[in-house]
């Protein structure tokens, strides 16, 4: 617990540090600016030695006195404040909570503060990063939304629960993971598998592959949140487990794989903590359809989005080596993209009896 | 020609047979039962008089709905009395009075399909001999036969009403005219004989009357009245608009009495009739010229009946078409006649004389618009004299824009907060267009009209105002367009819609632009400042809300003055100073520079000031003339305004000290119904001194 009061009054200091440095510009007859880094591709470079994305230095500033900024930069001051709420209250919240407890209608006028959470969600990013804060630490939660299942033991505000009992259903993953708020008491698998569909997810769980594999099963239901990211890295960090993971066989599978791998543009500042250098990709893999003998018809035409998606991961520098290019030049070229679900068009249990197994035994992954 | 029928062939000549066989003649109508001979169907032919055809074809006058034709009648009454005070010189102090007529119990006006219309003038009267055809016959008049501008054209108007009130209620037209304080006023009750277009005199007698001279006219017809849009109300308004030297007052159905004083106190310069220009003769009307003239030469026709054909130039044209000068006009005939009519289209004639038209002026236009319209910006135009199919026509505009200042403040409250998803209420009101021909509204067909469609095409979007395609411009504005001509083309009878002439458009359209130029310099000046102050105000909107969270995030320990203080320094420095709030204070936009214009501001009126204190000091001074007919409503009227009255000299000439307006009784709400005027939580302009901005948004949000 002693640490927890530490770690919250650092957060809690950084934010009445925006408050000082309002009132001491203010002092000088100076415009009150503060520098938030930004979060493009242009400021994210890929360390090769790490296997990470990092962010760069480049910041743009916040200033109070321009017109185009003002009210950003005033809505930056009550978000701050109620942060430093939430911290002081050492509650957690949402980050709709946080839009509904900063919106106000500004004294005489009629004008709101916020008038949708797509103005406040983003003020709370540019904090995390211009403070150096992670969304945790700052006490604001996400939606949960993901599940896990295996022979894993988390204890959660003293409860046990141990996940190979839980049935077909597991376990919901919070959206905060961190030791303090969710302890891993103990893990016997050999392997974390992360899924991205929950429909395949529910197919593996059913039919109880983690107990006949040993193996922790994953799900973040599409782009995987944040709990379930780091989750499944502290699985890996903590417990030595190899992950693996399993999309669809489309331009955003490739990409959901490489931000469990390497982390995302957005969030670059967090791939220290998240990202899974040593992830594999288990499939669905290009060449895959072939060799496991998947029909055309059961594919699905690129569409222009997907095209240019797929151009635009192959210009990435961590989409850079050969084996990957060759990848996303196999699916450009056969113009289809496959689901996972697809696996189904050969036996309801093609994915659970024979397409992992053999992967598995094979080693048939890409790095 | 087998089938031919059977009668034709007997008695018509090969060539009639020969077109009666080009037509399609249903195989079936051959039937010898249903045969008739020519002369039996000779016998049927008969003469049908204009009263007749007019009586079945009231549409064609504006006789179509009992609404309608209510205002018919009152807008034929109302014209023919402007048009002879006018030619008689005499400014005109018109009465309109519109009556429930009902047997026994009242009923509500908005219920009753009975009105009498009373119309009185104090013009020159008529004289008794004519009293009767004037009222009771089709087509006579002194309008149609000469090329003199009037808003009565054919001579159809008064009397169509009569014939209207006769053919639905069964009662004649009363009549009293009196030609000066010297003679008898006569009474008259006439009716029309359809048959004969002629007038049936049911009374004739000498009365005593109260009024020194002009005439009175009662009509009882079926109709209905109802408010709104071309309703008797709306276009007696804008007869006021574009007849400023007109004292109207209007005694409702209701029994409330509306002053539509005289803001303009010079007649009209009196229009000179003009002869023909042979640009607008066409061959019919030629040859029937030909005939007609009491000229014994082709060139003394030319000269004497036409305007701009100089003997000179009759020479030449008689030489160019190889006619001899001397020929007499009634021998020419046939080809040669065409070819001589041929010529002098071909001729190069100078384009007619224009001071046959007299148009409002742009002084009149915007005390007119000033007196009836709320707004902040007025203009007005008149174009040079242009011509068309050889009738010369003046085309004017005019524009009122936005809302009072003090209206403005009224909105300015702030409202309840708003929810998620809510927005500010956009300013979906269109612009409405407000349309004369030789200074009459026009009421109906607006789409079908030149004038309209010209508002349509010209870009309000290169002035500053919104325009969506294909429709009107956006925001609270008024757009006055006016043709003067000695002989507007209108589309129908009913004259409601002016024709499509390519020089019509042309001229409307020049004029439109300029006056969208004027508001577009006006609107630009206005927004110049505007921002500068908002720019300001964002600053000072959100110090309170940084200053908090700063307090806040400090554990409620800050000076929190002091912040604000020097906060609210720097946006000072940043924007301007002192020198924004001169801009704010003059809003940038002073009349310099905007010819015909009135501008008005929280300080007062710009522009044309002499003429808006005009406005107002006989707005004021109305009321305290008394109405020659005693009228029970007086009473109910505000003392206020009387006592004030006195103070302020009638005439009104105060120059440029004029103050601020206030007490504008008389200024009506044009736009689109009056409620929206006062709606409380309407978005405005900002409010240009002590309250913040909340409108607007800073530009730069995302």
């Amino acid at each position: 617990m002693a640490t927890k009061q530490h770690k919250t009054t650092s957060v809690e200091k950084k934010l009445i540090g925006l408050a000082d440095m309002v009132v001491t510009a203010a002092e000088r007859s100076k415009d009150p600016t503060f520098a938030i880094p930004i979060r493009a591709l242009s400021n994210v470079s890929f360390n090769e030695r790490k296997g990470l994305i990092e962010m760069g230095a480049k910041k743009q500033t916040r200033s109070f006195f321009n017109v185009g900024m003002a009210k950003k930069f005033m809505q930056t001051m009550l978000v701050a404040d109620a942060l430093a709420e939430l911290q002081r209250a050492e509650l957690t919240t949402s980050l709709r909570e946080i839009y509904y407890r900063t919106k106000h209608t500004i004294q005489d006028s009629h004008e709101n503060t916020f008038d949708t959470q797509d103005e406040s969600d983003p003020v709370i990013e540019d904090l995390e990063v211009s403070l150096a804060a992670l969304r945790e630490e700052l006490h604001v939660r996400a939606e949960n939304s993901g599940s896990i299942v295996g022979p894993v033991v988390f204890g959660d505000d003293g409860d046990r629960v141990d996940c190979s009992k839980l049935g077909k259903g597991g376990y919901s993953v919070p959206s905060i993971v961190e030791p303090e708020y969710l302890e891993i008491r103990r893990c016997t698998a050999d392997f974390v598998l992360l899924v991205e569909k929950g429909t395949q997810w529910n197919r593996l769980s059913e039919d109880k592959f983690w107990r006949r594999y040993n193996c922790v099963l994953l799900t973040g239901n599409g782009q995987p949140p944040r709990g379930v990211r780091r989750l499944a890295r502290r699985l890996h960090e903590e417990y030595r487990l190899p992950v693996y993971v399993l999309v669809d066989n489309d331009p955003w599978g490739y990409y959901i794989y490489s931000v469990v791998k390497q982390g995302s543009i957005n969030l670059a500042f967090e791939s220290q903590r998240m990202a899974i250098p040593k992830a594999k990709f288990i499939g669905l893999s290009s060449a895959d359809p072939e060799r496991y003998g998947l029909p055309r018809n059961v594919g699905i035409k690129l569409n222009e989005k997907d095209i240019a998606r797929a151009k635009e991961l192959m210009n990435y520098q961590w989409f850079k080596k050969p084996v990957w290019q060759a990848e996303i030049k196999r699916m450009l070229t056969s113009g289809l993209k496959y689901e996972l679900d697809s696996l189904a068009n050969k036996d309801f249990q093609y994915l659970t009896k024979k397409y992992l197994p053999g992967k598995l035994k094979d080693k048939d992954w890409l790095d | 020609m087998a089938k031919k029928h059977p009668t034709a062939s007997a008695t018509s000549t090969p060539t009639s047979a020969k077109s009666e066989a080009e037509l399609p003649v249903p195989k079936k109508a051959a039937k010898p039962a249903q045969q008739v001979t020519a002369v039996e169907m000779g016998a049927r032919q008969r003469e049908i008089s204009v009263a007749e055809f007019f009586t079945k074809n009231r549409h064609l006058l504006g006789f179509d709905n009992p609404r309608k034709a209510l205002l018919t009648c009152v807008k034929e009454a109302v014209d023919n009395a402007l048009d002879a005070c006018e030619e008689a010189g005499i400014l005109p102090d018109v009465i309109v009075k519109l009556e429930v007529v009902s047997n026994g119990e009242p009923i509500a006006p908005s219920q009753a399909t009975r009105f009498r219309v009373t119309v009185t003038d104090n013009g020159p009267g008529i004289v008794r001999q004519q009293i009767p055809r004037i009222f009771a016959k089709l087509l006579y008049g002194s309008k149609f036969h000469r090329m003199r501008m009037s808003r009565g054209q054919q001579g159809i108007g008064i009397s169509a009403a009569g014939m209207y009130g006769q053919l639905t209620t069964g009662k004649p037209v009363q009549i009293i005219s009196r030609i000066g304080p010297k003679a008898v006023a006569h009474f008259f009750e006439v009716q029309i004989d359809t048959k004969k277009n002629e007038p049936l005199v049911h009374e004739n007698k000498q009365i005593d009357w109260a009024r020194p001279r002009g005439t009175q006219v009662t009509l009882e017809v079926e109709g209905k009245y109802q408010k709104g849009r071309a309703s008797v109300d709306e276009w007696l308004e804008q007869t006021s608009i574009a007849n400023p030297h007109v004292k109207l007052t209007y005694h409702t159905p209701e029994g409330e009495t509306k002053d539509y004083p005289r803001t303009y106190h010079e007649l009209p310069p009196s229009p000179r009739e003009i002869k023909p220009h042979p640009y607008g003769i066409e061959f019919g009307m030629f040859l029937k010229m030909l005939q007609d003239t009491k000229s014994h030469s082709i060139s003394g026709f030319l000269a004497s009946d036409f305007c701009r054909v100089s003997p000179q130039l009759a020479d030449e044209i008689c030489k160019a078409a190889k006619v001899p000068a001397h020929s007499k006009p009634r021998e020419l005939k046939g080809p040669a006649a065409e070819t001589f009519y041929r010529t002098i289209q071909e001729t190069k004639i100078m384009a007619p004389p224009t001071n046959c038209i007299s148009p409002i002026g742009e002084k009149a236009i915007l005390s007119g618009l000033y007196k009836q319209i709320k707004g902040e910006f007025y203009t007005a135009v008149s174009r040079p004299p242009a011509v068309y199919r050889g009738n010369p026509f003046i085309i004017e505009a005019g524009l009122a824009y936005g809302h009072r200042p003090e209206d403005q403040n009224k909105t300015k409250q702030p409202t309840a907060p708003k929810a998620e998803g809510e927005h500010e209420e956009d300013d979906s009101e269109l612009a409405r267009v407000i349309r004369y021909a030789n200074r009459v509204p026009l009421l109906y067909q607006q789409s079908a009209c030149s004038t309209f469609k010209s508002v349509l095409n010209t870009t309000w979007k290169n002035y500053g105002v919104p325009q969506s395609r294909g429709a009107l411009p956006g925001g609270p504005m008024v757009i006055f367009v006016h043709m003067a001509s000695v002989w507007v083309p209108f589309t129908s009878e009913s004259k409601e819609a002016i024709a499509d002439y390519d020089e019509i458009q042309k001229e409307i359209t020049l004029a439109l632009r300029e006056c969208g130029r004027r508001l577009g310099l006006f609107l630009r000046r206005r927004e110049r400042a505007a921002s500068e102050y908002r720019r300001r105000n964002i600053f000072e909107l959100y110090i309170e809300e940084v200053v908090e969270a700063c307090n806040r995030l400090k554990g409620g320990k800050l000076p929190k003055e002091k912040l604000k203080g020097q906060l609210q320094k720097i946006a000072n420095s940043r924007t301007g100073g002192a020198k924004t709030d001169e801009a704010l204070g003059k809003t940038g936009a002073g009349p310099e520079g905007l010819p015909h214009s009135i501008i008005v501001t929280e300080e007062g009126v710009e522009g044309e000031v002499d003429l808006a204190s005009q406005v107002e000091s006989e707005a004021v001074a109305a009321p305290v003339q008394t109405p020659v007919e005693a009228n029970p409503l007086r009473d109910e009227k505000p003392v206020a305004t009387e006592t004030k009255a006195q103070g302020k000299t009638p005439t009104g000439m105060k120059g440029k000290d004029a103050k601020p307006p206030k007490g504008k009784a008389a200024q009506m709400a044009l736009f689109s119904g009056s409620d929206r005027l006062d709606r409380p939580d309407r978005p405005n302009r900002p409010d240009r001194r002590d309250r913040p901005v909340s409108a607007s948004k800073p530009r730069g949000k995302k």
